[in-house]
């Protein structure tokens, strides 16, 4: 049973899910993003950064997963019900992608230790075992704007020692290339064990946090690489009150998140 | 000589007796046109607005060994289906409500096709710099990722402009034009002519692969085909983004994106689409589904589609 604080501190006894945690973390990787266009693709990542908008950080532009930028608060809105501030069809998302003036957190069939992903094939690229949807805007994203990662079943397979192919470029490729990759920056990932950045000499994956619930060695023998592990790791943080309204009764009304991330203690 | 009314020339223009002003065609006259071996563009994006009866049409037809440069989704699955396809030009292959393409799946894993993966903006590169008549646009997209290694075409130079502040220059990639022999778009509503215009929110890549692709290989299809006069009345000002000089043939094709969807007028079909999709699993299953959905006539299949919705 995890419990929720209320910004005065006060414990209300309810019980937060594991998909709760996840979309609080989300919401976080968007703090201090100011006038861009936070783009988080998939469920949890979408009521994230929904959540980050109607809290903490307001002037992000969310788009409606489809053509146009909305103002809505809800995750996912029909199509009468959207508050159109921008037509926005897929060529102008590279407007936003080339400038810079976008944070997009992508799903990642693996990632290694410096953030590189691959959501393009496994095993030998010319012949590959699983074709998965292709480089799709991975290669053009990571080079040009902020991104960040969502993983809703952390293992050893999608977190591995070498991701099979390289779509999405990680702190490694970047620092090879110098100047050219210098608007490169894998900010975080967030799994449904715990959240990762890369604030380490070299860049490679650090253990942020984990979620209520889960162990450091858990997360360790989830992990395919050597993940750097400080002394103390804290825990990931509890919505507030305010925040948990704002999930359950606005964003996300239906509970999509739940099975996206079922909870442990369900 | 007092100039004439713009009204009066227009209204000459559209009505005159000339054969060829009047660019509709049916789909079968679209495989006419094409030629094995070529590289084709189809429009749409994943499943959504795709020029299904043409891509049919393909299908039932003798043309093999296509180069197929698409957004992909059921078109370049049902292609590499038929055995059709050569080479996959492509940022994503993918149906929308089912994520991954099982056909294409099948044909990349099988290695029955060759395969050019682009990221989505080398894509609108390659065919901007086809449409412009350059060689290349540069880019720094792809720099550190495997699509270097993956597609040969890529290549990097460093800038001939000095780097930011009168920097070092800065390596880029040279994204190459995209040559096209073809593209097929479907939209909404066209005239005779080749004009035409999207209703839903979203044009794709649709105007560009059309501006990309020569002169006698540029095709659509449309929900309706109407008289210039009236083009406008079906939608906004904004919404009129092809025009004749992009076009060389209209085939109108009411449902002609079904199973796919095609904004206002229709959505997705998902069950004819997961029967599509299943049929993915053996030789047998597909044989079925090419049988009831694909070796049909159009009217046909028009019928089956209205009697499968009532």
């Amino acid at each position: 049973m995890t419990s929720v604080t209320s910004e005065t501190g006060r414990t209300t006894g309810t019980h937060v899910t594991r998909a709760e945690v996840c979309v609080v973390a989300v919401a976080e990787c968007f703090r201090g993003d100011g006038e861009i266009l936070a783009n988080p693709i998939g469920t949890i990542p979408m009521i994230g950064g929904r959540l980050a908008r109607a809290s903490f950080e307001p002037d992000l532009c969310m788009t409606d997963g489809e053509a146009t930028l909305i103002a809505n608060d809800r995750a996912v809105v029909a199509a009468a019900d959207r508050v159109v501030e921008y037509w926005n069809p897929y060529r102008s998302m590279f407007d936003w992608v080339w400038s810079g003036r976008r944070h997009v957190m992508m799903g990642a069939t693996q990632v290694d230790r410096y953030g590189n992903q691959n959501l393009a094939a496994i095993g030998d690229y010319a012949r590959p075992k699983v074709q998965l949807l292709g480089y799709r805007g991975a290669p053009g994203n990571t080079i040009n704007d902020t991104t960040s990662y969502w993983v809703p079943n952390h293992g050893p397979k999608v977190f591995v020692e070498a991701v099979d192919t390289v779509s999405g470029i990680g702190w490694d490729k970047a620092a090879a290339l110098g100047d050219a990759g210098r608007f490169v920056e894998i900010r975080r990932v967030v799994s449904n064990l715990g959240v990762f950045d890369f604030a380490t000499p070299d860049h490679t994956m650090r253990l942020a946090s984990v979620h209520p619930g889960v162990t450091v060695d858990e997360v360790v023998a989830a992990t395919g690489f050597a993940l750097v592990v400080p002394d103390d790791v804290p825990e990931s943080r509890l919505p507030t009150a305010d925040e948990l309204h704002l999930i359950r009764d606005v964003i996300d009304p239906d509970g999509t998140r739940e099975a996206e991330v079922p909870d442990p203690a369900a | 000589m007092a100039p004439e009314l713009a009204g009066e020339i227009l209204w000459r223009d559209v009505t005159r007796e000339d054969p060829m002003a009047d660019k509709t065609m049916t789909e079968e006259d679209v495989v006419g046109r094409l030629r094995s071996g070529m590289t084709v563009a189809i429009g749409g994006w994943a499943s959504r607005r795709k020029p299904m009866s043409i891509v049919r049409a393909i299908v039932r037809s003798d043309l093999d060994d296509l180069t197929i440069v698409t957004h992909g989704g059921p078109d370049l699955g049902l292609l590499c289906a038929a055995g059709k396809v050569r080479r996959a030009v492509y940022a994503f292959v993918s149906l929308d409500t089912i994520p991954l393409e099982p056909h294409f799946r099948a044909a990349r894993q099988s290695g029955a096709i060759e395969d050019e993966p682009l990221d989505e903006g080398l894509f609108h590169l390659g065919l901007q710099a086809a449409a412009w008549r350059v060689p290349f646009l540069p880019t720094r997209v792809g720099l550190g990722s495997d699509l270097l290694r993956d597609n040969p075409r890529l290549t990097t130079f460093t800038s001939p402009v000095p780097g930011p502040g009168g920097g070092e220059p800065e390596q880029l990639v040279a994204m190459p034009a995209i040559e096209l022999d073809a593209a097929i778009c479907h939209l909404n509503v066209a005239d005779r002519r080749g004009n035409a215009l999207f209703l839903g929110p979203d044009l794709y890549w649709d105007d560009l692969m059309l501006q990309a692709a020569p002169t006698g290989g540029r095709f659509l299809s449309a929900e309706k085909v109407v008289d210039t006069p009236d083009l406008a009345g079906h939608g906004t000002l904004h919404q009129m983004r092809i025009s004749r000089m992009m076009v060389d043939g209209v085939v109108e094709a009411p449902g002609g994106a079904h199973f796919t969807l095609c904004d206002p007028e229709y959505p997705r079909d998902e069950v004819v689409q997961k029967a599509y999709a299943t049929s993915a699993s053996s030789p047998e299953a597909w044989a079925e589904f090419r049988a009831n959905w694909v070796d049909i006539p159009e009217d046909e299949y028009r019928r089956k589609v209205r009697e499968a919705a009532a």
